[in-house]
C-alpha cells in the first residue's frame, strides 16, 4: 500500500467513524427537545428517497423517462411488489429480476 | 441467569435475520466495488482495507470512480464527509435509544452504522416492548452487514479483471430496490407520504448542487414538510374535538 493510499483510508476513516460517532459520543451532553425528537421519525424515508428518486430517474446522470429506462421498471415493479407483498426480499428480488428480464428484452 | 443471555441471543439472532434480505441488496453493490476498485488503479490490499475500515459503500465507490480520476486525497476525503454526513442524522434518530449504554457499546455500534442496519434496527427501537436488550438486534444486524460487505468486495476484487465490463451490467440497480424496500415500512401515515413526496421532489431540484450535497438538502426538505403536515393534522383534529 503506497502512503498516498494509507491516508486516503486514514482521512476516509477519520470523517465517517467521526460523523457515526458524534452524537453517540456526546450522548449524555445532548438533550433533545420535543420539535427536533418530533423530527426523527422522517429522517429514514426521507433520506432514502433522497437517495433513491436521481439513482431511478437519472441513472447515468441523464433524465430517462421512459420505458426503455431499466432502473425505472425496476423500481415500478419494486414499489408495487412492496406493497401487495409488504415483504422485503420479496420486494428486492422482483425488483432485480424486472431489471434483468428489462436488459434481454431491449 | 441464564435468561438475560438467551433473551440477548434471541435478539442478536433477529437481528441477523432481518437483515438478510438486504445482503442481497448488498452483495451485487460489493462484488462491483470490487470490480471497479480492481480497475481503479488502487492497490488490492488499499481496496480491502477500505472496506474494512471506511465501511461506507456509497462513499467507497465514489471514491474509487475519484481515484480513478487522479482525484487528490483531500477531495475525496471531503466529498466522503458531505457523503456521509446523513449518518449524522441516523445517529441522532438511535440517540435516545441508545445513550444509556456504556461507550464500550456506542463506538462499535456508530462504527458500524449504515443505511441497512440503521434502516432495520429503528424499527425493532421502535416496537412498543420495553425489552432492555434492542442494542443486540442492532449488534447481530451490523454484523451480518459487516461480514456480507467483507466477503462481496473480496470476491470483487478477486473477479475484477474476470469480469468484462462489470459497470456495465447495471448491477448498481440494486441499491435503489434495496432502498425502495427500506422505505416501505416507514409509509404508514399521511404526514410521511408528504414527507418522502417532498425528498424525492426536492432530490430532483437540487441535482445541480456538487458533492451529492442534494442528498441533504432534499432530506431536510423531507422532513420539513413532514413536520409542517403532523402539526397541520393536529391542529385540526385539535379543532375538531372542540
Amino acid at each position: 500500500m503506497s502512503s498516498d493510499e494509507l491516508w486516503l483510508i486514514a482521512g476516509m476513516f477519520a470523517v465517517t467513524f467521526g460523523i457515526r460517532y458524534l452524537l453517540f459520543g456526546l450522548a449524555e451532553r445532548i438533550s433533545l427537545s420535543a420539535w427536533l425528537g418530533d423530527s426523527l421519525r422522517f429522517i429514514p424515508p426521507a433520506v432514502l428517497t433522497a437517495i433513491t428518486v436521481p439513482a431511478v430517474l437519472l441513472p447515468d446522470g441523464q433524465w430517462q423517462l421512459s420505458a426503455a429506462n431499466p432502473y425505472l421498471v425496476a423500481a415500478l415493479c419494486s414499489i408495487a411488489a412492496g406493497i401487495v407483498t409488504r415483504n422485503l426480499l420479496a420486494t428486492i428480488a422482483i425488483g432485480l429480476a424486472a431489471f434483468f428480464l428489462h436488459r434481454l428484452w431491449f | 441467569m441464564n435468561e438475560p443471555s438467551s433473551l440477548r441471543r434471541q435478539e442478536f439472532i433477529a437481528g441477523v435475520r432481518d437483515t438478510l434480505p438486504l445482503l442481497l441488496g448488498a452483495l451485487p453493490f460489493g462484488l462491483i466495488y470490487g470490480a471497479i476498485a480492481a480497475t481503479s488503479g488502487l492497490s488490492f490490499a488499499a481496496a480491502l482495507a477500505m472496506s474494512a475500515f471506511v465501511f461506507a459503500g456509497s462513499s467507497q465507490f465514489i471514491a474509487v470512480g475519484l481515484i480513478a480520476t487522479q482525484t487528490p486525497v483531500a477531495i475525496i476525503v471531503l466529498t466522503t464527509l458531505i457523503v456521509n454526513l446523513r449518518h449524522m442524522l441516523y445517529s441522532a434518530t438511535l440517540l435516545p435509544h441508545l445513550r444509556s449504554l456504556p461507550q464500550r457499546w456506542r463506538i462499535p455500534l456508530a462504527f458500524w452504522l449504515t443505511d441497512e442496519t440503521f434502516a432495520v434496527t429503528v424499527h425493532r427501537f421502535q416496537r412498543a416492548d420495553d425489552s432492555p436488550h434492542k442494542h443486540w438486534y442492532q449488534l447481530g444486524s451490523s454484523i451480518a452487514m459487516y461480514l456480507n460487505w467483507q466477503l462481496c468486495c473480496f470476491a470483487g476484487l478477486l473477479l475484477g479483471d474476470r469480469i468484462p465490463d462489470a459497470q456495465g451490467w447495471g448491477l448498481d440497480v440494486a441499491m435503489p430496490v434495496t432502498f425502495i424496500g427500506m422505505i416501505i415500512p416507514f409509509v404508514r401515515t399521511l404526514p410521511v407520504a408528504i414527507s418522502v413526496l417532498t425528498a424525492g421532489a426536492a432530490s430532483l431540484l437540487t441535482l445541480a448542487l456538487p458533492y451529492k450535497l442534494g442528498i441533504l438538502v432534499a432530506a431536510f426538505a423531507g422532513i420539513a414538510s413532514g413536520l409542517l403536515a403532523q402539526r397541520l393534522l393536529r391542529a385540526q383534529a385539535a379543532l375538531a374535538e372542540r
